[in-house]
């Protein structure tokens, strides 16, 4: 009998990494903007000296360790599960993944434990200076640590700096800056990072707008939604730059997730771009993609059907060449193998050079139907909308209640503390959706074009990853029930205890 | 600095990792002893924030051990991770229940309530301790795994290695001398934490109790420690040919490697009676507090000392029992030279962390942790 991998284990290894992943993604990007957030409140204090300051600042950072515990919690699992779940991705392209995770934990979690001891406990302890940059340090660390995961993701989505190494059957890295200064990773660095603020910021901001709807600590709102708004407006002009930036570069990169992105079937020259429905504003997925309003996009036909140019002006495959590029690249692995075992070294040199011409299509040789090549449009249209339209209502938003901060009418403004406070959910919803774009999108690739989803798993049973699926769904329920109850209760006794 | 040396530096990062982890459990083994050696509310609150200014350092350490060895010896991480998936899978449980319990335990609108949440704490405490021992065991008693690469040339079933049970990681258990160093590491966290606690905490009634657990948990410790060490010295080992890159079975391996490496042997000696000299402090000497840092040095001495010889030497650190050519040696399972390199320069900056770490426990741990602090401190657990 032939042993094959069953596709539920596929399917529930996928589940498994997007719940973690997705829980995990609640908790980060609040630590990162609150993380500034209270930075710039602290460094308020130190400057001005205000008792008003300090007092804001503790009611913040208490809640951001309630919400930090919880991201480091479900962050544990992540580090791991590429071992336990993804194992033969982890020897295939371990040689370069594992580099910026263990430079992760090695500088940037320890940056976070050390200081965030310092910042919570040390106020009694150390000088005000001192606990001034501990603030911060926790701050830069966590960001540090998102710098070096997102180096890592960005990489399965842009594979760089690396060669695939026949005698050891995985990619090895040849060039460590290429890696950790990839365009796709400063890219989506700022577009990450920077999105997180806002959900830092918008939390702020809705928070304060609840204590003005109650009518009580009216300066302490005042004054943590000034700081956060200007805070918010830019970061959600710089998010809002770094995604034209990133769109340029998928559309390079990866334009199956563009196409799926827009449900684009058959593309060409000024391609409108769907506001929902038959609404669409003409030529301008066309200059997103290329900066150019008669720009050409392949749609998913195009590529699939290989009958269009790519941006470097080469003549693009189709599907089917592909893959029968990549079945001979893996063949080609397999005669290599067994010829140098042999000692016959003209056959696998001769192995060799076919290899090498067709690695980069080897992932397509696990493909076994075209229309697996093809992401889940309807998610990826959808979530790519919510994203785009929300990160526009955040900029109008910010621009708004900083006019009424201006004018001094805003706690005058009832129905905009209540839009305020009704924001801070869709910060998360944004931020999720943004990711939902980025991993669906590229499916089947676990890396582009390397190694599909299927052929990374590890080989367990089914029922196992069931089981811990739910387990962690569990958990994670749990958790997150007891966090929220416990921000409600704090947020509600107020900065005052 | 050719591939063989960059491969041994990397092995010996990683058993340092693992040996500051193993220390690191002091925070576990104190959490196991929460309702041991507490007597009312107010001991459990100083125990827990005692306990709960280090614990961080304890979880980024599993973490970055988690990463380095991925980045060093990733065919490990693979292979021991997606095959001995549930008893890494139970360890990573009880880590996550730890990690939200010191925050969540005293807050109000907890959800499950303050002994919840101070259970999953002790849950912590004695699980991890002991399965971490027990995955550690498996370097010298093996496990039931197969590797071979070139299934990657295979377009069906392309995964390169496999468990050859359904337990999945759950079968280290079966093997009585895995539980051994299991119970040994728990036994040891345990009076690790004890130590640490009478050094860390100003509760004349809690030091009492520390002192009289020590005496307890030293000689569980003990029995099983040194049961272990015989039965490994005693047994054969994997070696391997360092040319063929062949695995055999070698009498006496473990000891052979000893002999061969004198520094470490002297390592090891000088660990284990740091250890004991800690211990006898904290159990004999009425004023002595510096027994964790004898004990605590010792751990890390001894640790080392066992990794270190398992990887080193010819040695395959994670055997299979299953198939012996599957076996893990730093050479077949190690990250390419150029990785390993990038990775040598990047681990010079090491230092500037520990650096750091240090000045900032000595500013935060200057005095001892009283009740009275707590009620003047805003913020506590």
């Amino acid at each position: 009998m032939i042993e094959t991998i069953e596709a539920s284990l596929i399917d529930w290894s996928r589940a498994q990494f997007a719940m973690t992943a997705m829980y995990h993604w609640l908790f980060v990007p609040l630590t990162l903007g609150l993380a500034m957030v209270i930075g710039i409140m602290e460094s308020l204090y130190v400057y001005t000296g205000k008792e008003f300051w300090k007092t804001t600042v503790k009611f913040w950072m208490k809640l951001f360790g309630i919400n930090f515990a919880i991201g480091v919690a479900t962050g544990l699992i992540l580090e791991f599960e590429f071992g336990t779940n993804w194992s033969n991705y982890s020897w295939f392209v371990g040689d370069i993944f594992g580099a910026p995770l263990a430079i992760e934990g090695i500088f940037a979690f320890f940056m976070e434990a050390t200081f965030i001891a310092i910042m919570f406990f040390g106020w009694n302890k150390v000088s005000k200076r001192w606990h001034l940059a501990s603030t911060w340090l926790t701050g830069f660390g966590a960001t540090f640590s998102a710098w070096w995961i997102l180096v890592a993701n960005a990489w399965m989505q842009y594979p760089v700096g690396m060669k695939f190494n026949p005698e050891t059957v995985r990619n090895e890295m040849d060039s460590f800056l290429e890696v950790a200064l990839s365009p796709v990773a400063v890219t989506k660095f700022m577009h990450t990072v920077l999105s997180s603020w806002i959900v830092g910021a918008l939390f702020v901001v809705g928070i304060s707008c609840w204590y003005l709807l109650k009518k009580r600590n009216v300066d302490f709102a005042k004054a943590s939604i000034r700081v956060a708004a200007i805070f918010g407006l830019v970061a959600s002009l710089i998010t809002a730059v770094s995604g034209d930036s990133s769109g340029v570069q998928i559309a390079k990169s990866q334009p199956m997730k563009l196409a799926a992105a827009e449900g684009l079937y058959e593309g060409g020259t000024g391609v409108p771009f769907t506001i929902v429905g038959d609404l669409k504003v003409p030529k301008v997925l066309s200059f997103l993609a290329t900066h150019d309003f008669n720009g050409y996009v392949p749609g998913i036909n195009n590529i699939l059907r290989g009958d269009y140019t790519t941006p470097k002006g080469e003549k693009a495959l189709s599907a089917k060449e592909k893959i029968e590029k990549g079945k001979i690249a893996i063949a080609a692995l397999d005669t290599f193998r067994i010829a140098n075992k042999a000692g016959d070294k003209a056959v696998a040199e001769k192995y060799e050079k076919v290899l090498e011409n067709n690695v980069k299509y080897f992932g397509y040789g696990f493909i076994k139907n075209e229309a697996d090549l093809v992401p889940p449009i309807d998610i990826v249209f959808w979530s790519f909308r919510v994203m785009v339209y929300l990160g526009a209502y955040f900029i109008l938003f910010f621009i708004v209640v900083l006019w009424y901060l201006y004018k001094d009418t805003f706690t005058k403004r009832k129905w905009l503390q209540i839009i305020g406070l009704w924001s801070i959910p869709l910060g998360y919803i944004a931020s999720q959706a943004g990711w939902v774009v980025a991993e669906v999108g590229r499916q089947p690739w676990a890396i582009q074009d390397l190694l599909p989803v299927g052929a990374s798993v590890s080989r367990l049973q089914t029922s196992s990853v069931q089981i811990t699926f739910y387990i962690f769904l569990i958990i994670f329920a749990i958790l997150l029930i007891a966090e929220i109850g416990i921000l409600v209760k704090a947020i509600k006794k107020g900065p005052e205890h | 600095m050719d591939y063989i040396f960059l491969q041994h530096y990397w092995w010996f990062l990683i058993s340092l990792l693992g040996a500051l982890l193993v220390f690191l459990l002091f925070v576990q083994g104190a959490n196991s002893l929460l309702f041991t050696l507490t007597h009312d509310e107010s001991s459990r609150t100083l125990l827990i924030n005692s306990t709960g200014r280090k614990w961080e350092f304890t979880f980024t350490t599993l973490v970055t051990f988690g990463g380095a060895f991925f980045a060093s010896f990733p065919l490990f991480y693979s292979t021991s991770f997606g095959g001995a998936y549930w008893l890494w899978m139970i360890i990573l449980f009880t880590f996550v229940l730890q990690a939200v319990s010191y925050e969540f335990q005293s807050k109000l609108g907890n959800f499950l309530g303050k002994k919840t949440y101070q259970v999953f704490i002790v849950i912590n405490g004695m699980i991890s301790p002991f399965l971490l021992g027990c995955a550690v065991a498996t370097f010298f008693n093996g496990s039931a795994f197969f590797v071979d690469k070139s299934n990657i040339g295979n377009d069906i079933m392309p995964i390169i290695s496999g468990w050859a049970n359904n337990w999945h990681g759950i079968d280290a258990l079966f093997n009585p001398w895995n539980v051994v160093l299991g119970l040994a590491v728990l036994f040891l966290s345990r009076g690790l934490g004890s130590l640490y606690l009478i050094n860390n905490i100003n509760n004349d009634k809690l030091e009492l109790a520390c002192r009289k657990q020590i005496k307890k948990d030293a000689v569980a410790f003990l029995i099983f420690f040194l049961a272990f060490i015989a039965k490994i010295f005693l047994a054969s080992g994997f070696a391997v040919n360092p040319y063929s890159g062949e695995i055999y079975m070698e009498p006496y391996k473990y000891i052979q490697n000893i002999i061969d490496m004198p520094l470490l042997s002297l390592i090891f000696i000088v660990g284990v009676l740091a250890v004991l000299y800690g211990i006898f402090r904290g159990a004999f000497v009425k004023s002595a507090k510096d027994g964790i840092w004898f004990s605590g040095i010792g751990t890390v001495l001894t640790v080392l000392a066992l990794l270190v010889s398992v990887g080193f030497n010819n040695t395959s650190y994670y055997p299979s029992s299953i198939d012996i050519q599957s076996s893990l040696t730093l050479a077949n399972s190690c990250s390419s030279e150029f990785t390993l390199r990038t990775m040598f320069y990047v681990s010079l900056f090491i230092p500037v962390v520990l650096i750091y770490i240090f000045f900032a426990w000595r500013a935060m741990d200057r005095k001892q942790i009283s009740s009275k602090e707590l009620d003047e401190e805003e913020h506590t657990y």
